[in-house]
């Protein structure tokens, strides 16, 4: 079967560095600097990652981040709410346009 | 549900279990060569403090992920005379801890006597009890197990995988939740888990499927605000242990389709340090028969420890067992994943 996307894939994210090794490793060290304990803890970093993942529709990081957040504690319930977030930013940025389309709309209106 | 053993599943066999086990060689590697990588193999013990004693695989419960395979159906106990040889042990203050396990062990007819017996040895030993909890609300008989804990100062660990109803019920049974807050209460309110007490109440979290244990800090912090904010409950400290690949979580890792990532998942994350900290190196599990293993693990895969003619607790010889190569197989990998896992807890 050939698809886009191959849950075996995930474990070749490393791979990038066969490419440009200077570029991946750059990246590799910045995203593992990022998820470090910090003024936000690890498990929020994930939860926060989680959320990311559903809004920009990744097939990978909704894998990895669902994998990482119940392995940084989180339940079920948690990782619901998370998605919820960013389904609610998703929503309300397009709902939030739509105060572009009723200025427009009443400009060209009588 | 009922155990392994009672719907005669091919899980309940340790052979059966090790030849599944081993069969992962060839993807990943053997756990005898990691440890020979990091210069522990053969892996030696340090020195034997903790003697774990398991009273028996009868339980009130019969969890999903229980490694004893326990459950109302079994019924393999331990008897007083096999007791009488693990104080004759004890007596010989060749160990500084007790841990009681099962099963429940407070099941045993004879678990209160044995309580007694060690104590009156030593004023001054560790004993621990892991007490699953409902045990206490399971039969009028073991309302009172809480004040007999306090007057042997018996310290208590006990299994909440997590603090809601949902996820300790989906692993440990319908109803496990409520009961096991109810007993926490009972703990608390005699001075169990309460600052200064000196009565110690410690958790244990286990994962609630095929995943690793998050940081044991982390959770900790996690577990003492959730459960104090929600049910004004205290305890001590939380010990956050890794699921091993044997008995009833080894036929859930086979059926469910998990196996393979699952011990992917421990090579990729083993742990120098961890290795160097294993519980076996320090313990002696005695089964409910009196036979001596490594550790409960390899007492459910009945590997004997390998110390001729010192394979029973009525044969004690300290310098054999001390002297002896810990039996170490793929399981192990549970032990050394990330931060480590024991019965105490993250061993890094
Ligand atoms: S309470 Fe403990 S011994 Fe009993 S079934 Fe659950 S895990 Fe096993
Ligand atoms: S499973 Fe037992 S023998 Fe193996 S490393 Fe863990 S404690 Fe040691």
């Amino acid at each position: 079967m050939k698809t886009y996307y191959d849950p075996e894939d995930l474990k070749k994210f490393g791979k990038i560095a066969d490419f440009q090794k200077p570029l991946a490793d750059k990246f590799f060290d910045y995203y593992g600097a990022v998820f470090q304990e910090g003024a936000l803890t690890a498990r929020e970093k994930s939860l926060i990652a989680l959320a990311v993942a559903h809004a920009i529709q990744c097939p990978y990081c909704i894998d990895a981040y669902t994998v990482d957040t119940l392995e940084k504690g989180c339940d079920e319930e948690q990782m619901m709410e998370a998605v919820h977030v960013a389904a609610a930013i998703r929503g309300g940025a397009s709902l939030v346009h739509s105060t572009q389309m009723m200025n427009k709309a009443k400009e060209l209106s009588m | 549900m009922k155990s392994l053993k009672a719907r005669s599943n091919q899980f309940s066999n340790p052979e059966y279990e090790l030849e599944v086990l081993e069969s992962t060689e060839n993807e990943g590697q053997l756990f005898s060569d990691k440890l020979a990588n990091v210069g522990l193999y053969p892996l030696k013990p340090t020195q034997i403090e903790i003697l774990q004693i398991n009273m028996g695989k009868m339980c009130n419960q019969v969890c999903k992920h229980c490694h004893v395979d326990a459950g109302p159906d079994r019924k393999e106990i331990m008897t007083r005379e096999v007791m009488k040889a693990c104080l004759q042990v004890i007596r010989q203050h060749l160990v500084k801890t007790v841990d009681l396990t099962g099963g429940a062990p407070e099941m045993n007819p004879d678990f209160r006597w044995f309580v007694e017996e060690i104590r009156k040895i030593s004023p001054s030993i560790k004993i621990i009890v892991r007490c699953n909890l409902t045990i206490i609300l399971a039969n009028p008989k073991y309302h009172d197990l809480p004040e007999f804990y306090k007057k042997h100062r018996i310290e208590v660990v006990s299994s909440l995988p997590y603090f809601t109803a949902i996820k300790t019920d989906s692993q440990r049974g319908e109803g496990v939740f409520g009961k096991s807050i109810k007993a926490l209460e009972m703990l608390n309110e005699i001075g169990y888990g309460m600052p200064d007490s000196g009565l110690i109440l410690n958790l244990v979290y286990n994962p609630a499927g095929a995943f690793l244990p998050a940081a044991q800090s982390a959770l900790e912090d996690q577990f003492k605000k959730k459960l104090w904010d929600l049910y004004q409950i205290q305890f001590n400290s939380l010990f956050a242990i890794t699921n091993l690949p044997i008995s009833r979580f080894l036929e859930y890792l086979v059926s469910s389709g998990n196996y393979e990532g699952y011990m992917e998942k421990l090579m990729e994350a083993f742990n120098p340090v961890a290795a160097q900290n294993v519980m076996c190196r320090t313990t002696i599990s005695v089964g409910w028969d009196g036979y001596l293993y490594d550790c409960d693990f390899n007492q459910m895969l009945d590997l004997k420890v390998a110390a001729q003619n010192s394979q029973h607790i009525s044969t004690w010889n300290q310098q054999a067992l001390t002297g002896r190569e810990i039996i170490v197989r793929q399981h192990c990998f549970g032990c050394t994943a990330g931060a480590g896992s024991s019965c105490g807890g993250a061993t890094s």
